[in-house]
């Protein structure tokens, strides 16, 4: 009986990420195998963990914002900026270190940008980040001059995207370390708490004497910050910068991973460790309808009807029946019982 | 009377949420033409009995009959059609309508299968002419007053339905003025024969109103009663099932009113909130705040506790002028403040009573200093033994509880952070009697400790019960300061009446 609560309250979600990986593992068999090659770990799974990392990153941020009951549309149109930006600098001639820190410095700002018309102008979050949802991807091809930047002979900035560290690809330790760090920062302060309660009631919040503008303004950062790392990593991949196509409605999968790891777009109650597993199950079935050889047309179709069985399952009507259903057999047992003591 | 056929009857109906028994074979009769108060402290039963009649739970056991007919209402609209009505504390109107799609809403006059407006306004017109009601029908809800919003959710409600009209808490957020406007449409639906089951917390206006009580404790039937001749003393101890103490009478340190001032408002003043006003509150002192709804009263403690910001006067604290800018710089002056509106600026109600108890406190550390669990457990656990808020485990939502004890919880969310000065704004309201006299007597215990207090309440007799001093607000100006033997409820009413009577404009 001694499940942790952390596995207990995410069973839906493992369940789900355990039925597609197995599906996977019918259609395409060896599914589980992983082998070392060159000192990298290959394999399906792996590329799972791999190709996951930019959703990954970008629910991590994301999440924080839909706690806080808004909404982030940019983060996709930031990782394009980012990735100008980081482009541009490298092939400018700027050090690793100097073109990381100016990329990740630009999704900041971003992330700041979204943060003050939210929390300093009040405007509705899915309008405030959607300006920059609009604008993004002009702003990348100006820093671009609408070409694809290539940085084919910069092995440093590649190595973010396809290298790997202790037998593991950059982006899987990227996205590990990073979220560890952000469930560490977020639960061992006080900050998930005073997350969820603006939240679920920003006035009493704010009356209670939390300072939620901060908070709000700091909740965006983070998501632009993220949306940076996603950016560099994406634009490190393919080696070069795509103004048109980098992470390329990511938002959205963003947004869907959150829901599926049972964060309410309500805002409240959150959980990192959900949203992973959410992007985990996205980007498992990306890699399961690939693998299976549907034509590509199919893939976006398979992959809304699957979402919308997740979805069937966790809405509420549902849960209510399954509560009622689990009570009744309850109060069954209990009739059943007092019945046989009374038979006694 | 006595041989006339019931208009609603209620034969042993039982209802158990997961197990737990909410109602256990309750006997309830609503005669036609009677206004019938239904009374019990906060989880006795009302609601769900309530909930039962008008189709929103389905009953276990027993039975409902309307007019002699037994009645399985599937749902609300359901229960409406059989001629069940009813009416909320907060309305459930869309204020962004008009009046007349608010009254016709979902059953709107057809012409060419298209809303024939003027059929409609006409008919909204003639209907709330009936309640002498003579408002621009075409104008939008939300320009009326709560009490206009109230008659109108009734006049919708007895249209569709007619027989009868359930009124769960409908004065809860009206004024004096509004209650009797109120009335006086009950009144008349009465007198058309409707059967109206009237749920309130204020016993007054049960006396006023209400033709039979019927009393309900932990989900049982205590008695139904006439109101003529029932004993007030008699009616509390059905409802609380034990003898009430007696007035609670305090008498004033003459020393305290000889210290120097905490907080001194000079000429502290909001044009469209409240006029400039002078006040000082010094430890171990309670100053009341009376005055009708709108008078001023919460917009004085807004301007205190830096909700809002003054445009003109000052704020001083132990004799230091303060900025008080923000809840935050008023809470760091050791300010705490329990809003009148529990539900929207009080209670955060996904989250659990442990951390709502600690929310200000941790909200005071910051993020970087959080409390362990183990400290939270620790408080909360105090608090809940302190205050007695009765709750089946600190984890549960406070959501789930019941107003009383989400009140007494903002209570230890403030007494968590130590406060030097707490402002109290309606803290009795909405609340029941059990709970109302532990508050009156906390508030007692915290002045006797030393903390300074300020008070907001309607009800009189309990401001002059606890306050040292009570300040009078009339149209947004202070109009009177009592102390010592000037207190009590006649001067209050007298300075609320005093030169030229505006309230009645209302």
């Amino acid at each position: 009986m001694a499940i942790p609560t952390i596995v207990r309250e995410r069973t839906p979600q493992l369940v789900v990420l355990a039925v597609i990986l197995a599906l996977n593992a019918i259609i395409s068999p060896g599914f589980f195998s992983i082998e070392i090659q060159n000192g990298r770990l290959y394999g399906s799974l792996i590329d799972v963990l791999n190709r996951g990392a930019p959703v990954t990153l970008l629910a991590i941020g994301m999440t924080l914002v839909i706690a806080t009951k808004g909404i982030d549309l940019s983060v996709g149109a930031v990782m394009a900026i980012v990735g100008a930006v980081a482009a541009s600098l490298i092939t400018s001639g700027y050090s690793l270190p100097a073109t990381l820190a100016g990329a990740l410095f630009v999704g900041l700002a971003c992330g700041i940008w979204n943060g003050a018309l939210v929390a300093l102008l009040d405007i509705q979050p899915i309008i405030a980040t959607l300006i920059l949802m609009v604008a993004g991807r002009g702003i990348a091809q100006l820093i671009t001059e609408g070409v694809i930047l290539t940085f084919n002979d910069k092995p440093e900035l590649i190595f973010v995207g396809s290298g790997s560290f202790l037998n593991l690809p950059m982006p899987v330790i990227i996205w590990i370390v990073l979220a560890i760090l952000a469930i560490l920062v977020v639960r061992r302060s006080a900050l998930g708490l005073l997350i969820e309660a603006i939240g679920v009631n920003r006035r009493a919040s704010t009356l209670s004497g939390v300072n939620s503008r901060v908070i709000l303004l700091a909740v965006y950062a983070v998501s632009g910050l993220c949306a940076a790392v996603a950016g560099v990593i994406a634009a490190a991949d393919i080696k070069g910068a795509d103004a048109n196509n980098a992470g390329l409605w990511l938002e959205m999968d963003a947004i869907l991973a959150v829901v599926i790891g049972g964060t309410s777009l309500l805002g409240g109650r959150f959980s990192l460790i959900g949203s992973l597993m959410g992007a985990m199950i996205i980007q498992s079935l990306n890699t399961g309808i690939l693998l299976a050889g549907f034509p590509p047309e199919f893939n976006l179709i398979i992959k809304a009807a699957i979402i919308l069985i997740i979805l069937i399952v966790q809405s509420p009507a549902s849960q209510t029946a399954m509560a009622n259903f689990r009570a009744n057999r309850q109060t069954m047992a209990i009739k059943t019982e007092s019945r046989e003591h009374a038979a006694r | 009377m006595a041989n006339a056929q019931p208009l609603l009857s209620v034969r042993g109906v039982s209802k158990a949420f997961l197990g737990v028994s909410a109602l256990e074979s309750v006997d309830f009769t609503l005669k036609a033409g009677e206004v019938h108060a239904l009374l019990g402290e906060n989880g006795a039963g009302k609601s769900t009995l309530i909930k039962i009649i008008t189709g929103a739970y389905r009953r276990d056991e027993g039975e409902v009959l309307l007019e002699g007919t037994p009645i399985h209402p599937r749902d609300v609209v359901d229960a409406q059609k059989l001629g069940i009505g009813t009416v909320y504390q907060e309305v459930n109107l869309l204020t962004n309508l008009t009046v007349a799609e608010n009254l016709f809403l979902g059953r709107q006059p057809k012409r060419f299968g298209l809303t024939d407006i003027r059929e409609m306004n006409r008919r909204s017109r003639a209907i709330l002419d009936t309640y002498g009601l003579d408002i621009d029908v075409t104008a939008p809800l939300t320009n009326f007053s709560v009490a206009i919003q109230q008659v109108v959710a009734i006049a919708r409600a007895v249209d569709i339905s007619g027989k009868v009209l359930v009124l769960d808490e409908p004065t809860a957020s009206l004024d004096a003025h509004e209650v009797k406007m109120l009335f006086a449409v009950v009144r008349q639906l009465r007198e058309r024969g409707m059967g109206i089951i009237f749920i309130s917390h204020f016993l007054d206006q049960v006396y006023e109103i209400a033709d039979t009580i019927t009393v309900l404790r932990n989900g049982r039937l205590i008695d139904t009663v006439p109101v003529p001749g029932l004993d007030r003393l008699k009616l509390v101890s059905m409802m609380l099932g034990r003898q009430l103490e007696s007035d609670i009478k305090r008498t004033i340190d003459p020393n305290t009113a000889r210290s120097e001032p905490l907080v001194s408002l000079r000429q502290l003043g909001k044009r469209g909130n409240i006029d400039p006003l002078d006040l000082d509150i010094r430890q171990g002192e309670v100053v009341g705040i009376a005055g009708l709804l709108g008078s001023g009263r919460t917009e004085t403690a807004q301007l205190v506790f830096g909700i809002e910001r003054p445009d003109s006067g000052t704020i001083s604290v132990a004799g230091k002028p303060v900025n008080m800018t923000s809840p935050r710089k008023a809470i760091a002056q050791g300010f705490a403040f329990c809003p009148e509106d529990r539900k929207t600026d009080g209670i955060i109600s996904d989250l659990s009573v442990r951390e709502n108890i600690i929310f200000a406190l941790q909200a005071q550390r910051g993020w970087m200093r959080p409390l362990a669990r183990s400290e939270q457990e620790a408080l909360a656990d105090r608090y809940i033994a302190a205050l007695d808020i009765r709750t089946s485990d600190r984890e549960k939502p406070i959501k789930f509880l019941s107003g009383g004890n989400q009140q007494k919880v903002l209570l230890a969310r403030w007494l968590a952070t130590n406060p030097r000065f707490l402002i109290l704004d309606e803290p009795t309201r909405g609340i029941d009697v059990g709970a109302h006299a532990e508050i009156i007597r906390l508030i007692i215990d915290l002045c006797e400790r030393g903390m300074a207090l300020l008070v907001i309440s309607s009800e009189l007799g309990e401001l002059v019960g606890y306050s040292s001093r009570i300040i009078v607000l009339r149209d947004r100006k202070m109009v009177s300061e009592l102390t010592g033997d000037e207190i009590s409820t006649d001067q209050i009413m007298k300075a609320i009446a005093s030169h030229g009577a505006t309230g009645e404009a209302a």
